[in-house]
């Protein structure tokens, strides 16, 4: 199966990384997280409910929608958070991508360890400029702001092709195709990874899985 | 294989498009009220949590979304549309955006009702709830309060863009195919905010008796800010408007995991759909207070108990709880025809103490105070009588509110103020040289009583002057100081270092 593969490019200041990458990542999980399973007899599951709310942007004009979790919002927080500690970092020039990858797990028979097997990429790729004076600035929070907003557009469009989402698992395989691990929503298996581009174009990579019941490589 | 829908199917999916488009319309009618929204996830179904969504149902917007449906669902040529609108305080309005709920022929026939269907219904409201936050209207929609509020409106049938202004935007939210249909859900949004005001200088009588600060502490206590608007009297909230849980219609929570062909188990109540509405067109009434938000920065401004702007008010709904209303008709000193829907808040005069000038009387500028229908030179008590135009109806002319492109004050008082020593001059007309007149400045009746405000800007202008500055003891520190410079230079050269440190701690 082919994975799809999205790419999506932001130039933000060092202070409106934060906010920018949430409102994606969390633009795609709302789309991307169903209520929590509950499965009866003879094969039938109910759905929970999935709350949102609105997030309001502190250096950029700009407001997103995001899943009412609080686990969620805290585990895209600290990816998020060391993103942006490694864009900081010295030998960084300030570009740099995060990732959301959406995968499956492949049970795989005793002694080879399941496989990952990514339907969605979102990509996002991150130019950290430096503005020199407040007019700058307050120019950066609107263009920024206008930018996301094609990018949530982008993101919908996107969404609404239908095309590839995994199958409705059984009670049995609910953990290969979703993370069940939060109490409230029940978002698609998904990782979170980061490249930070350092001043001599070569890329440093750091991987930071979130999975649930890992099944660590032998 | 059977292309033909099972009636089960059928009626699923006519409940499903139903619940769907009044879904549609709270989703755009909450997001356009302001504030921001929060609705809690449950793990466990409740099942009335259409499309496992915890969307709230406002119910009068439901009840409104309903009449406008009349029992129909939107089908090829007749879309569910949401149109929302800006009014300012001044009686103007400006279509914003028009949201379309479309159905085209294209059928997908194979597609599952009860569950694919379902889903990507889902997946198109968490959609409109991203994309509600946007466009341009959000913004705006979250500083309403003052100047402007914004309004809705349900129609059935054609959509209406003409209102749009040139070179509006469209997004397309998305597409569920289904098999009698694809729905399409997309958005037209007006992009030129600048404020084609399409005044009318015959304007209605000012409503008497309103308050135009929903929040601010009045010294009126008729006009208290709690009185809910409401056309029709003695209403109670929530009691007039069914909400959705008495339609005993229950959302599809379960869905099962057996393969298509197996026919599946859902927990799907009646498929009742009656629901006799009449398309609304007629007088309603606003929001209950309920939807006030108490954190509401700035307040709202009420609507008039009767409609005052026309059959327009009549078939809006406010986006913003409403009370007893007045719009102050204060336009910016330095309005224009044209003037963008930001800036229409500058330079107004909003304090309190302005109403009891503002009732009863028509504001053409915002230093000029006349009553309709008796500008005349001659009665006319206020200041820079010359500027007052002659014909209440040519406000084209009237300088205050059309300033003319040649070279003038920025305003006529502010002239005056700086003026040196002369007490009243201030520019005249172009041609002219300056024109001694009366000083009498804005909001200030004869000067009959001492220490009136003619008193104090004549005092602050000729102020006593500083002692030091006198030319005696001026020149006598003069001469001091410039005896005592060269000894400070030397001082001053031998703390050069301490200053050069200072100056790199700041650097």
């Amino acid at each position: 199966m082919n994975c799809r593969a999205e790419v999506l490019e932001v130039s933000v200041e060092g202070r409106q990384v934060e906010e920018a990458m949430l409102a994606v990542l969390h633009t795609v999980l709302l789309h991307r997280s169903t209520g929590k399973f509950h499965y009866k007899k003879e094969g039938t599951y109910s759905i929970g409910t999935v709350g949102t709310q609105d997030v309001d942007c502190d250096f950029i004009d700009f407001a997103y929608v995001r899943v009412s979790s609080e686990e969620l919002d805290r585990a895209l927080r600290k990816a998020v958070g060391e993103f942006k500690d490694a864009l900081r970092g010295s030998g960084s020039d300030g570009m740099g991508q995060i990732s959301l990858e959406f995968y499956q797990k492949k049970k795989s028979r005793w002694p080879f360890s399941d496989e990952c097997i990514p339907w969605e990429l979102w990509t996002i790729k991150v130019n950290v400029v430096n503005l020199a004076n407040e007019q700058e600035r307050q120019i950066c929070r609107e263009k920024v702001g206008e930018k996301l907003c094609e990018k949530i557009i982008n993101i919908v469009e996107v969404m609404n092709r239908h095309e590839y989402l995994p199958k409705m698992p059984t009670q049995s395989e609910v953990d290969n195709v979703f993370d069940t691990s939060l109490k409230d929503v029940q978002p698609y298996l998904y990782k979170i990874s980061y490249q930070i581009t350092d001043s001599l174009g070569t890329s440093v990579t750091t991987t930071m899985r979130r999975l649930i019941k890992d099944t660590l490589a032998l | 294989m059977d292309t033909d829908l099972s009636s089960q199917d059928r009626k699923d999916l006519d409940k499903f498009i139903k619940f769907f488009a009044l879904k549609t319309v709270q989703v755009i009618v909450q997001a356009r009220l302001g504030e921001k929204i929060c609705t809690r996830s449950s793990s466990s179904p409740t099942g009335s949590d259409w499309f496992n969504l915890a969307i709230k149902d406002i119910p009068e917007v439901t009840h409104e979304a309903k009449k406008a449906l009349a029992g129909q669902l939107p089908a090829v040529g007749r879309s569910m549309c949401v149109e929302i609108s800006l009014k300012t305080s001044e009686g103007d309005s400006m279509e914003l955006e028009i949201w379309c709920l479309e159905m085209n022929e294209k059928c997908d026939k194979e597609i599952k009702v009860s569950y694919t269907v379902y889903n990507r219904l889902s997946l198109l409201l968490k959609s409109l709830l991203a994309i509600t936050r946007v466009t341009p209207a959000y913004r705006l929609s979250r500083k309403q309060g003052h100047e402007y509020v914004i309004l809705y409106r349900i129609y059935f049938g054609e959509v209406q863009l003409s209102g749009l202004g040139e070179g509006f935007q469209t997004v397309r939210v998305g597409t569920v195919g289904t098999p009698v249909g694809t729905i399409t859900l997309s958005c037209a949004y007006r992009i030129n905010l600048a404020f084609m005001s399409t005044r009318q200088f015959e304007r209605t009588p000012p409503i008497m008796g309103i308050i135009i600060d929903h929040f601010v502490d009045r010294p009126y206590p008729s006009s208290s800010p709690m009185h809910p608007c409401n056309y029709r009297a003695g209403e109670d909230n929530g009691a007039v408007y069914p909400s959705v849980e008495d339609s005993q219609e229950v959302c599809t929570t379960s869905f099962s995991t057996s393969p298509p062909s197996q026919p599946a188990a859902l927990g799907v109540g009646s498929a009742d759909m009656g629901y006799p509405v009449l398309f609304a067109g007629g007088l309603h009434a606003a929001h209950p207070h309920q939807l006030i938000g108490p954190g509401k920065e700035g307040g709202v401004p009420p609507i008039p108990s009767q409609p005052a702007h026309g059959t327009q008010a009549d078939q809006e709904r406010m986006c913003t709880p409403l009370d007893g209303v007045h719009y102050s008709a204060a336009t910016p000193s330095s309005s224009e025809d044209t003037e963008t829907v930001s800036n229409s808040s500058e330079g107004k005069c909003g304090s309190p103490h302005d109403l009891l000038e503002t009732i009863f009387v028509r504001k053409v500028g915002a230093f000029v105070n006349k009553p309709i229908n008796q500008v005349t030179m001659a009665n006319l008590d206020i200041p820079f009588a010359m500027f007052a135009p002659k014909n209440v109806e040519l406000e084209d002319n009237d300088p205050m509110v059309n300033p003319p492109d040649s070279p003038e004050t920025e305003s006529p008082l502010q002239g005056s103020l700086h003026s040196e020593g002369s007490s009243g001059s201030s520019t005249g007309n172009t041609h002219d040289d300056f024109v001694m007149i009366d000083f009498k400045p804005a909001f200030s009746k004869d000067d009959i009583l001492p220490m009136d405000l003619g008193t104090f800007y004549r005092e602050f202008q000729n102020p006593p002057q500083l002692s030091s500055l006198s030319i005696d003891i001026g020149a006598q520190s003069m001469a001091e100081d410039l005896d005592s410079l060269p000894e400070k230079l030397a001082v001053h050269e031998k703390n050069v270092k301490e200053f050069d440190a200072f100056v790199e701690t700041l650097q």
